[in-house]
């Protein structure tokens, strides 16, 4: 069966199963408004508790403002100007061919080694290949995960068929009063994923799901839950994707992990969303909130995330140690180039004894952009011996970029035991020329000492990532040499 | 081979190289010899590119090349090795891979196949065993808290691999044991060949009794002041290089 004919059926089981019923009406018009709400929910079928819950969490957004303390600067946005909804479109919309295609997004492709079959190419642009994505991986795999009694599907069936898990466990780690962007998020949240591994199981295959911003004016708000039972195992890969567009796309997702007795989560991020243009213009603005609650004893947490795109960036994946003897672990690579904007970094608090973290974060700031690294270690009086490893280092090239980092470290237990080291460095001339002199051109010689600042990162992925990772630094950092 | 004419260089507006000339002819190995600071090192950064020397007159030919013409790294994919004085860390980048990827920048400039992983494992093992150098340092980041005498003999394991045609050794030997000197002029005599030259750059006469030179050179003041066979580098050893210094003047 060709990719085509696979796709096709794919996206029209998809249809088949009654999910977006009304194809030709599919987007709302612009503006946010209780009215708006009760719409998405009708739309998608949605029971009483969840449009409630929906209600609650616009109502608490009115109230809140934007925070700005993060250090990155953008035109307000207007989110009265953003659609809330928006199903997948038959094609007719985006580009016909490839020839109407944006040059550079199929050099992009090409580099990536992704193979550019046009239907499939286009589908992407005009939004089934996210879902095609996910729905092949569940299609693919669902014996195999049934079997296992594994439930990994879409946020939306996940409250059809298992509403009393979702009803149980959303917003138990993230709240709808957390922040403006999570707030945002529980009125609106379109879709996402939905992971839960019964207890004892080892999830035998690693999920991915791959994320695509699509139509024009719509914010993308997915909603991510994974819960892991009772001695359980997971890995969960996030890819993102986003189509080149002249406007800015607000994405403001929210990521719950729980973890419970002696589970393991370890979730893995490369993003690559479209960062804006080499003057800034465009791009997405990232403003997602992902936290982990390690809610069992001996459980453990961890974010592995490549970030190189967006042109705006917010995110600071967190974990809670509330369980005695649990681990989190944050290990981040954020390349930004040009114009780009980031204010990332992690929290760990400290609740149960013995807690541990670990933080990696490697920051490489090229062109003209601006890094910050915002780190917070909080250790509460309960956290008997509690530790906390921080490393921190930054990498500029070039010198019209910056890197700042902001370490919080609140103690209040005398136990605890708290290490930072913080480095910021070039890439000296001498390793420059060491590499030349061996052959490597500019380039080559660029990423090859980049890989090397990040390799403790880099080992944290899953193999096929890791080399996806690598790929996608060496596009990112095109043109930052010579 | 190689061909310098009335060579003159500045760094940071300061001349250091004033009318070098000299002469290498394929298979020949010359012994560069001369008192701290007269320009040696400076001799092999311009040879093999490295930014920062500003050459204001004279010339360089290479295999009948103009060698100035070309940037760093493709002098080294047409076969100028140089051995570093201080070989550089790379963190984080293993030293095979860093190896594998130089091997096959050159081997594909030279229109050979690049080497795949087994093909490159075999070879380096082998030349690993040449310079009796510990096989774990494959594994480990590029000079990352090698030994003194680790970081030379990774030099030459990176030349024996990269296979030039004109290799420059700078102080290859200094910092080294007696044990390593040895095995180290062990695996550059092994790599000493009809068509490939050597620049050796030294203080000491030891090495070349090691590696014996077809020619030394002495460089002084940024000038080639005298030559002659490897004799020179014992009369050197007895009399140091006050009494050239009035032939620089000259
Ligand atoms: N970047 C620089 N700025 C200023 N002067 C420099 C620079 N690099 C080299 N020099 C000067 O050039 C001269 C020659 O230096 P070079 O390193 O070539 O000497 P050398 O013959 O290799 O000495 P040694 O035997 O000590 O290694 C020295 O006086 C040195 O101080
Ligand atoms: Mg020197």
């Amino acid at each position: 069966m060709s990719a085509n004919t696979e796709l096709k059926q794919l996206t029209q089981k998809r249809y088949e199963a009654g999910f977006y019923t009304d194809i030709e009406a599919d987007t709302v018009p612009p503006g946010l408004s209780e009215d708006v709400i009760r719409l998405i929910s009708a739309k998608k079928g949605e029971p009483e508790w969840l449009l409630d819950y929906r209600l609650q969490a616009y109502r608490a957004w009115l109230e809140m403002t934007e925070p700005t303390w993060a250090h990155v600067r953008y035109e307000p946005v207007d989110y009265q100007a953003i659609s809330y909804y928006s199903a997948p479109k038959a094609k007719g919309d985006g580009p016909k061919s490839l020839d109407e295609v944006d040059p550079e997004i199929l050099k992009a492709y090409e580099k990536l080694g992704i193979p550019i079959d046009e239907q499939k190419m286009l589908a992407g642009v005009v939004a089934v290949d996210a879902v095609f994505d996910s729905v092949s991986v569940v299609t693919t795999f669902r014996a195999k995960l049934a079997e296992a009694g594994v439930i990994f599907c879409s946020f939306s069936d996940a409250v059809k068929d298992h509403p009393e898990l979702v009803k149980k466990w959303l917003g138990s780690v993230v709240p709808h009063t957390d922040n403006f962007f999570a707030a945002l998020n529980a009125a609106v949240f379109t879709d996402g994923s939905f992971v839960y591994i019964p207890e004892g199981v080892r999830c035998p295959m690693e999920l991915s799901t791959y994320f695509r911003i699509n139509a024009m004016n719509t914010g993308q708000f997915e909603r991510t839950l994974i819960v892991a039972d009772k001695g359980s195992y997971v890995s969960y890969l996030e890819g993102c994707t986003a189509p080149q567009r002249d406007e800015n796309q607000l994405h403001a997702a929210v990521v719950e992990l729980v973890a419970l007795e002696d589970a393991e989560i370890k979730y893995s991020t490369v993003q690559n969303w479209y960062p804006g243009d080499e003057n800034g213009v465009g791009g997405v603005y990232n403003f997602v909130t992902k936290r982990g609650a390690c809610r069992g004893d001996r459980s453990k947490i961890s974010w592995t995330q490549v970030e190189t795109g967006s042109a705006i960036t917010w995110k600071y994946p967190s974990c809670i140690l509330q369980g005695d003897d649990s681990v989190g672990e944050f290990y981040s690579v954020a390349l930004t180039n040009n114009r780009q904007q980031a204010d990332t970094g992690t929290k760990m608090v400290h609740i149960g004894k013995r807690t541990r973290s670990t933080i990696v974060s490697k920051g490489i700031s090229a062109g003209r952009s601006q890094q910050t690294y915002r780190g917070g270690v909080k250790i509460l009086a309960s956290a008997d011996g509690a530790r906390n490893h921080t490393q921190c280092d930054s990498l500029l090239l070039g010198s019209r970029c910056t890197a700042d980092t902001v370490p919080y470290v609140e103690v209040k237990n005398a136990t605890a035991q708290l290490e930072h080291e913080a480095t910021t460095s070039k890439i000296s001339d001498d390793q420059l020329f060491y590499c030349l002199q061996r052959g490597l051109d500019a380039e080559d010689a660029t990423n090859l000492i980049v890989n090397g600042f990040c390799k403790e990162v880099f080992r944290e992925l899953p193999m096929e990532f890791a080399v996806e990772a690598q790929k996608l630094l060496e596009l990112s950092l095109e043109g930052t040499v010579g | 081979m190689l061909s310098i004419n009335d060579l003159h260089v500045s760094v940071a507006g300061k001349p250091i190289l004033k009318g070098l000339t000299l002469e290498v002819v394929p298979g020949e190995v010359a012994a560069i010899m001369g008192p701290n600071g007269s320009g040696k090192s400076t001799l092999a950064h311009v040879l093999s590119g490295k930014a920062g020397y500003e050459v204001t007159s004279g010339s360089i030919l290479f295999k009948g090349q103009d060698l100035l013409a070309l940037e760093a790294h493709e002098r080294a994919r047409e076969g100028v090795f140089l051995a570093f004085q201080y070989p550089v860390e790379i963190p984080g980048v293993s030293n095979a891979y860093f190896l594998r990827a130089a091997v096959n920048a050159v081997r594909v400039h030279r229109g050979l196949e690049e080497l795949d992983a087994v093909a490159f494992l075999k070879e380096m093992r082998e030349q690993m065993k040449r310079v009796k150098m510990d096989p774990k340092l494959a594994k480990r980041e590029v000079n990352a808290g090698f030994s003194g005498g680790e970081k030379k003999r990774n030099e030459i394991l990176q030349m024996a691999m990269l296979d030039p045609s004109l290799a420059v050794l700078d102080e290859t030997d200094s910092g080294l044991d007696i044990d390593a000197l040895k095995a180290v002029s062990d695996g550059v005599n092994a790599l000493r060949g009809p068509n490939r030259s050597m620049l050796v750059i030294t203080h000491y006469q030891r090495l070349l009794s090691y590696i014996v030179p077809d020619k030394v050179h002495v460089l002084l003041d940024g000038r080639i002041v005298t030559s002659g066979g490897k004799e020179l580098a014992l009369e050197l050893e007895e009399r140091g290089y006050d009494w050239l210094r009035g032939d620089a003047a000259a």
